[in-house]
C-alpha cells in the first residue's frame, strides 16, 4: 500500500490502489485486494464518461483522469471491490499493474503475473 | 538546534487533537513550534504531559491526560510505526510511559494528526471512533465488562476502515482498575506497563479506534525512493530483523537460560531447569500458527501459537484459539512462577490479554504471592482458598481473575502491585519492584537493574542494562558504578531520539544516526548529529524534570534483597554497587 502511493510521488497511504485488510481480526490472517484485470471488466461498462480503456494486452483498464467526473460508478460496480477511492482528488485508484508492489513484499505473498 | 529546521509545509503532522471526554468536545490546535523542536514522539509527549496534567494531580482523576503522540518518518519510512503513550501512571503515580506498535502509530497519521491528547471522564461507558477532522463519542454500555477480544470484534464489525484502522481498548482490568492494566492493539500489541489501561477505566473509556488515509508529501522524490529503498532493503537483509522474524523474541528463552539470568521463581534462582520445554524453537515447532507484522513492517516479528483444546465434555471435538507469545510473558508467567508447559502458558497469556493485564507486573505479581504463601505470610484465607504453587497453570490462571475481580482485600493489594501489597503483609526482601514497576526479565547483572531504577520509566527498554551488563561480561573484570552509569545514560538518551521518532528498537542498527538524518532530510528537518545528541539528552532531562514534579527522588528507590542473593552472570551483585551507580547517574544527568 505503501509502496503503490509512492508510485505517485508521495507517502503515506491516499494513493494506494491495493488494500491489505485483517480476515475479521488478523488472528484469521490478511486479505490483499487488488484488481484481477478482468478480461471484460464491469467497472469499465458503468462510466458515464468513457474514462476507463481497456489495456491492450492482459486485461484490466486505464483511467484517463481528465474525463472522470469521479462519479464512483466504477467502484461500487468492481465484485471484489478493488477499485479504491483519491480522497484528495475525488478520482479512483485503479491498479496499472506495474508491479511496483511486488518488489517491496518480503514475504513473496504478491506476484506480477 | 539549526534555523533552518522547517517541518514541510502543510504537513498534518503539527495538528494535536484534544479530547475532552466530560464535555464531548474535540478541537485541533497547531503545535508546529513544538514538533519543529522535538521531532514527535517521547519528545512531544513529555511536553504536552507537562502542560496538561496537573502538578500533584490525581492519576485518576479526570484531569490526567492520555497522549498519544507519532513522529515525522511515520507513514512515510518504515517501522517508525510505534505510538508513545504518556499519562501519569495510577501504578507508580509518576511518569507514566509506554510504547505499542500495530497500527496505531500508522492509523494517527494517516488520519491526520501528530498527537492525541484525552482529558476528562464520561459519566458512563464510551468508545471514541477518530477521522480526520472528526471525533465520534460513541455508546459502550455494551461493550463494558467484555474481554479486550471480544470488544475490539464489535467495534470492528461496526465501524469503517478495515486495514487502516487501528482499536486500542481494555479489557476487565482496566474498567476494575487494576493499576497495572494494559491498553491492548490489533488483538495482540500493548501499552502495556504501568497502567495506561487503567487509566482509560478510570475515564470509563473502553476503547479508541483512529482510521484514516490521506498522502503525506516529500520534499525530493527521486531521492525519497532511493533512501525508502536503501532502509528497506537493510531491514529486509538485517540478521537482527531475521532472528526478531524466524523465532521472535522467545529466542531469548534460551540464550538468557544458558547464561543464568532468567529470573525463576521469584528469583530464588536464575536458570530454569524446563527452560527447554518453553524454549523459542519449542513454541515454534509446537504451536506457531502465524506471524504478523505492525503497519509498515517487513519484519513480522508477532508470533502466534495455535492452540487447540479438546472440549471437556465430548469427544473429537476442539475448539482453537490464536494466542500471541513474546520473551516477557514466558519470563513472567513462565519461569517466575514455573510454569513449564507451553500450553498452561498459552493459556495464561490468553487470559491476561482477554482481561488486559500487563503481563509483567501480573506474573511477578504471582511469583510474590506464591513465595509468601509458602513463608505463610499469608494463608488461605487470603488467597481465596487457591493453593498457589510453582508450576501450576490452572490455580495461576483462577488467580489472574481474581486479581481482576479482587473478591477480597488481599487481592485488591495485588491488583496494586507487590510493592504495595508487600508494603501490606510483609515478604518486601523478594518483592521484586524497581521504581514501583514489577521487574522486567534480564537477570544479567548490575547495569540491567540499575538501568530499572534510573530508566524514567523503569523498563528494561529504557536503557537496556542487559546489554550492557553482557559487553562488561565480555570485556572481563568488573564493571565500576561510573562506566556503568555513562553506558546507561548515553543508551537511553540516545533511545530518546528513536522514541521521538517512534521507531521501533528492533531497528536500532539500521536507524544509525546517518540514516536519521538522511530520512529526516526528506521530511524536511536539517538536523546535525549534534543537534539528534542533544534532542536526546534534552527530551530524557524533561522527562526526569515531570518525575521530579511529581515527588520522584533518586534516593528513595528500593533495592529488593533478592537480587542481591541471586548470583547474576556477573557474579553476585556488591551491596553498594547499585547505589553508587544510581548517584553517578543522577550527577551525570544534571550535568
Amino acid at each position: 500500500m505503501f509502496a503503490c502511493s509512492r508510485r505517485f510521488g508521495e507517502a503515506g497511504l491516499g494513493k494506494s490502489a491495493i488494500h491489505v485488510r485483517s480476515a475479521g481480526g488478523v488472528e484469521r490472517g490478511f486479505v490483499v485486494i487488488v484488481c484481477r484485470a478482468c478480461e471484460d471488466p464491469p467497472c469499465m461498462k458503468v462510466c458515464p464518461t468513457d474514462a476507463l480503456d481497456k489495456r491492450v494486452r492482459g486485461g484490466g483498464v486505464i483511467l484517463n483522469v481528465d474525463k472522470c467526473i469521479g462519479c464512483g460508478n466504477c467502484a461500487e460496480a468492481c465484485t471484489i471491490g478493488a477499485i479504491f477511492w483519491d480522497e484528495e482528488t475525488n478520482k479512483p485508484s485503479i491498479c496499472v499493474h506495474c508491479g511496483l508492489c511486488v518488489g517491496f513484499c518480503p514475504y513473496h505473498v504478491l506476484e506480477l503475473r | 538546534m539549526g534555523m533552518e529546521i522547517a517541518m514541510i509545509d502543510r504537513d498534518p503532522l503539527s495538528r494535536v487533537l484534544h479530547i475532552d471526554l466530560s464535555r464531548r468536545r474535540f478541537w485541533i490546535v497547531d503545535r508546529r513550534d513544538l514538533f519543529e523542536k522535538r521531532l514527535g514522539g517521547a519528545g512531544v509527549a513529555i511536553n504536552l504531559l507537562s502542560e496538561e496534567c496537573p502538578k500533584g494531580g490525581d492519576p485518576f482523576s479526570p484531569d490526567n491526560p492520555i497522549v498519544l503522540a507519532v513522529g515525522p518518518l511515520t507513514g512515510v519510512f518504515p517501522i517508525a510505526s510505534k505510538t508513545v503513550a504518556m499519562f501519569k501512571s495510577p501504578h507508580i503515580s509518576n511518569l507514566g510511559e509506554s510504547h505499542a506498535g500495530g497500527r496505531s502509530a500508522v492509523s494517527i497519521r494517516m488520519a491526520g494528526y501528530g498527537a492525541i491528547v484525552v482529558k476528562g471522564a464520561s459519566p458512563n461507558p464510551i468508545y471514541l471512533v477518530v477521522e480526520s477532522g472528526k471525533v465520534h463519542f460513541r455508546n459502550a454500555s455494551a461493550l463494558w465488562g467484555m474481554t479486550s477480544f471480544t470488544a475490539g470484534r464489535a467495534i470492528r464489525e461496526k465501524e469503517p476502515g478495515p486495514g487502516i484502522r487501528t482499536i486500542m481498548r481494555i479489557g476487565r482490568a482496566g474498567e476494575r482498575l487494576v493499576r497495572y492494566a494494559c491498553v491492548i492493539t490489533e488483538t495482540y500489541r500493548h501499552f502495556g506497563r504501568l497502567g495506561l489501561g487503567t487509566v482509560f477505566g478510570s475515564k470509563k473509556l473502553k476503547a479508541i479506534m483512529v482510521t484514516g488515509k490521506r498522502s503525506l508529501k516529500v520534499n525530493d522524490i527521486v531521492q525519497y525512493r532511493k533512501v525508502y529503498g536503501e532502509i528497506f532493503e537493510s531491514l529486509a537483509s538485517s540478521p537482527a530483523m531475521r532472528k526478531y522474524h524466524d523465532l521472535g523474541t522467545a529466542m531469548n528463552v534460551s540464550a538468557l537460560n544458558e547464561l543464568g539470568a532468567l529470573p525463576t521463581r521469584n528469583l530464588e534462582k536464575a536458570r530454569f531447569e524446563s527452560a527447554h520445554e518453553i524454549t523459542g524453537e519449542r513454541f515454534a515447532e509446537s504451536h506457531l500458527g502465524r506471524r504478523i507484522a505492525c503497519a509498515h513492517c517487513p519484519t513480522s516479528c508477532i508470533h502466534l501459537a495455535a492452540l487447540r483444546e479438546p472440549y471437556e465434555t465430548e469427544r473429537y471435538f476442539y475448539k482453537t484459539r490464536m494466542v500471541c507469545y513474546d520473551y516477557e510473558p514466558i519470563y513472567s508467567l513462565g519461569a517466575m512462577i514455573g510454569v513449564s508447559s507451553t500450553e498452561g502458558l498459552l493459556k495464561l497469556f490468553d487470559e491476561a490479554e482477554a482481561l488486559g493485564l500487563d503481563a509483567i507486573s501480573a506474573g511477578v505479581t504471582l511469583a510474590w504471592a506464591t513465595e509468601a504463601l509458602q513463608k505463610s505470610l499469608i494463608s488461605d484465607r487470603e488467597t481465596a482458598g487457591l493453593k498457589l504453587q510453582w508450576g501450576d497453570h490452572e490455580t495461576y490462571l483462577k488467580a489472574l481473575r481474581h486479581i481482576t475481580d479482587q473478591p477480597n482485600d488481599f487481592y485488591r493489594a495485588l491488583a496494586k502491585g507487590v510493592e504495595h501489597a508487600s508494603s501490606v503483609y510483609g515478604g518486601v526482601d523478594f518483592a521484586l519492584a524497581f521504581g514501583g514497576n514489577e521487574m522486567p526479565g534480564y537477570h544479567t547483572g548490575p547495569s540491567a537493574y540499575a538501568g530499572y531504577m534510573t530508566g524514567a520509566r523503569h523498563s528494561h527498554l529504557d536503557s537496556a542494562g542487559y546489554g550492557i551488563d553482557q559487553k562488561f561480561q565480555t570485556l572481563g573484570g568488573k564493571p565500576t558504578a561510573d562506566a556503568i552509569a555513562e553506558a546507561l545514560l548515553s543508551e537511553e538518551s540516545w533511545r530518546q531520539v528513536l522514541s521521538s521518532l517512534v521507531i521501533c528498537y528492533f531497528g536500532r542498527e539500521i536507524y544509525i544516526v546517518d540514516t536519521v538524518l538522511k530520512a529526516l532530510r526528506l521530511v524536511g528537518y536539517t538536523f546535525t548529529p549534534d543537534d539528534l545528541l542533544k534532542l536526546g539528552r534534552e527530551v530524557l532531562k524533561a522527562k526526569y524534570a515531570f518525575k521530579t514534579r511529581e515527588g520522584f527522588d533518586f534516593r528513595k528507590l528500593r533495592i529488593p534483597r533478592r537480587i542481591l542473593e541471586t548470583a547474576t552472570p556477573l557474579g553476585r551483585i556488591s551491596e553498594s554497587l547499585i547505589p553508587e551507580t544510581i548517584q553517578s547517574y543522577s550527577t551525570k544527568l544534571r550535568s
